[in-house]
């Protein structure tokens, strides 16, 4: 199981707790836990990318094992620790704005 | 006994103010979506308790809410906006060409006579229609795809397509408005559309006679003379007799005649409300006094509603789509402000009272009357 853990609003609306878990199909990498995870809450869809070009919203990132994923390519595996469930994926907002 | 239900956006959530038809004592539901912006609810005039509500944030982007209670709950809908097509380009600030993005959406306008059916007006400027009760959005491209879309250039807020008019007598026919390209007008169910701005005079647009380019604000209609529009543009307030083929400038003694709302009395289709604003780099009401101007002439002749409303130190604005009537039989009238405060009206505009002081910044009113 793959762990993603969730911004407070994204948590609201899921109606989930600080993190999930999913089954992530195949490699595990940013587009297929994002597929996975919108697959298993599809009110998520559109929140964390956009829904027409698939890029990351400008004010979330990714971070996972204390690295900054954010710019990692979508398609690059995520860290063996998150593959393996030890770690989760966090989705993080960016402290901006008021 | 009637009772009405006035839905409130606002900068940080939605709130649901309802009270009976005396509208004296109210109750207030929310925040709901707390810490989203809420640019717009609106409810199904064929099922009143079927509820359409804007949720957006820049962090997490456009989701789109549903209740079928009334308010009570809410379930997210669909919230895919994709243009039509390829999309193109729109003029930018600096004149280049631009590509469309869509941002969010402004405005909903449930279908007179089928709660699935909604259009909703976005960032950029695009019209949408669900058929299925907001699960599924699809673009109407002529209204974007009219030969003046690549000259369509932003206000200051954005892009925003913020007035949907559905025509009570002709199904086939709409208005929108856009900030800053103008009002359009289609006759054919939205397949295709003509810019509606002839007699639309801007001092910063050099050709007196542009098709497009004017920043309207609002445009209102009673729904007894659809071919009658009412218009706040960024500076004047204008009238249209003929569905907006002309139109002429009905600003008469106004103190100002920049502002963003306007609307229309429930029974009196010649009785007006506006909120002047003192000008567009002090977007403040006029003289630190909150007063909506009401005129009994179809414009022109208008006076100062003052009762009620705070007349010293007030520099709150009053945002396009943050006034709303009810039609009960002494015409209620709704406005919320930057400063958080709803204030009613269940005279027509003689006297007001605060329903709520202290919400974040509303971004919109709509009001239903309930039997």
């Amino acid at each position: 199981m793959i762990r993603v853990e969730l911004p407070q609003h994204l948590r609201n609306l899921a109606q989930v707790g600080v993190e999930v878990q999913i089954e992530v199909p195949g490699a595990v990498t940013q587009r297929s836990v994002l597929d996975a995870l919108e697959a298993r809450y599809p009110m998520l869809r559109g929140t964390i990318r956009d829904q027409v070009t698939l890029q990351r919203r400008p004010f979330l990132r990714f971070f996972a094992c204390e690295e900054d994923l954010s710019h990692e390519p979508p398609d690059a595996p995520l860290p063996a620790a998150v593959a393996s469930g030890k770690e989760p994926l966090i989705i993080l907002g960016a402290i901006a704005g008021g | 006994m009637s009772k009405v239900r006035v839905l409130v956006g606002t900068r940080k959530g939605a709130f649901i103010l309802t009270a009976d038809g005396k509208r004296q004592n109210w109750e207030v539901s929310g925040p709901h979506f707390a810490g989203w912006e809420l640019y717009h609810l609106k409810g199904s005039p064929a099922d009143p308790n079927r509820i359409y509500a804007s949720q957006s944030s820049g962090w997490f982007g456009q989701l789109v809410q549903r209740s079928k209670d009334g308010g009570k709950t809410w379930e997210p809908v669909g919230n895919k906006f994709a243009y039509d097509g390829v999309p193109g380009t729109h003029q930018w600030y600096d004149g280049t060409p631009h590509p469309w993005e869509f941002k969010r959406v402004w405005h909903f306008e449930p279908s007179l006579n089928d709660p699935d059916t909604v259009y909703a007006g976005i960032e950029d400027a695009g019209i949408f229609r669900t058929t299925d009760g907001g699960q599924n959005w699809q673009e109407l491209p002529g209204l974007r795809g009219h030969g003046s879309g690549p000259r369509w250039q932003p206000g200051a807020g954005g892009l925003c397509l913020h007035t949907i008019i559905l025509d009570p007598s002709n199904p086939k026919r709409m208005f929108i408005a856009i900030s800053a390209a103008g009002a359009f007008r289609t006759d054919d169910g939205g397949a295709t559309w003509r810019p509606i701005n002839r007699g639309l005079k801007s001092q910063y647009i050099p050709d007196p006679n542009a098709e497009v380019g004017h920043c309207v604000h609002h445009v209102a209609m009673h729904p007894s003379r659809p071919g009658v529009l009412f218009m706040q543009k960024h500076w004047d307030v204008m009238r249209s007799d003929d569905a907006g083929d002309n139109w002429r400038e009905i600003s008469g003694n106004l103190p100002t005649d920049f502002g963003f709302v306007i609307d229309v009395h429930a029974h009196e289709p010649e009785t007006l409300y506006v909120v002047p604003i003192k000008s567009d780099s002090e977007n403040f009401v006029h003289e630190g006094k909150l007063r909506v101007y009401r005129s009994r002439t179809g414009g022109n002749e208008w006076e100062a509603l003052t009762k009620g409303l705070p007349q010293r130190d007030c520099y709150v604005n009053v945002l396009r789509d943050a006034m709303a009537v009810d039609s009960l039989d002494s015409c209620g009238v709704y406005f919320g402000t930057t400063g958080g405060q709803v204030y009613a009206s269940a005279d027509a505009g003689d006297t007001w009272n605060a329903i709520v002081r202290d919400l974040p910044a509303v971004l919109s009113v709509e009001v239903q009357t309930l039997s």
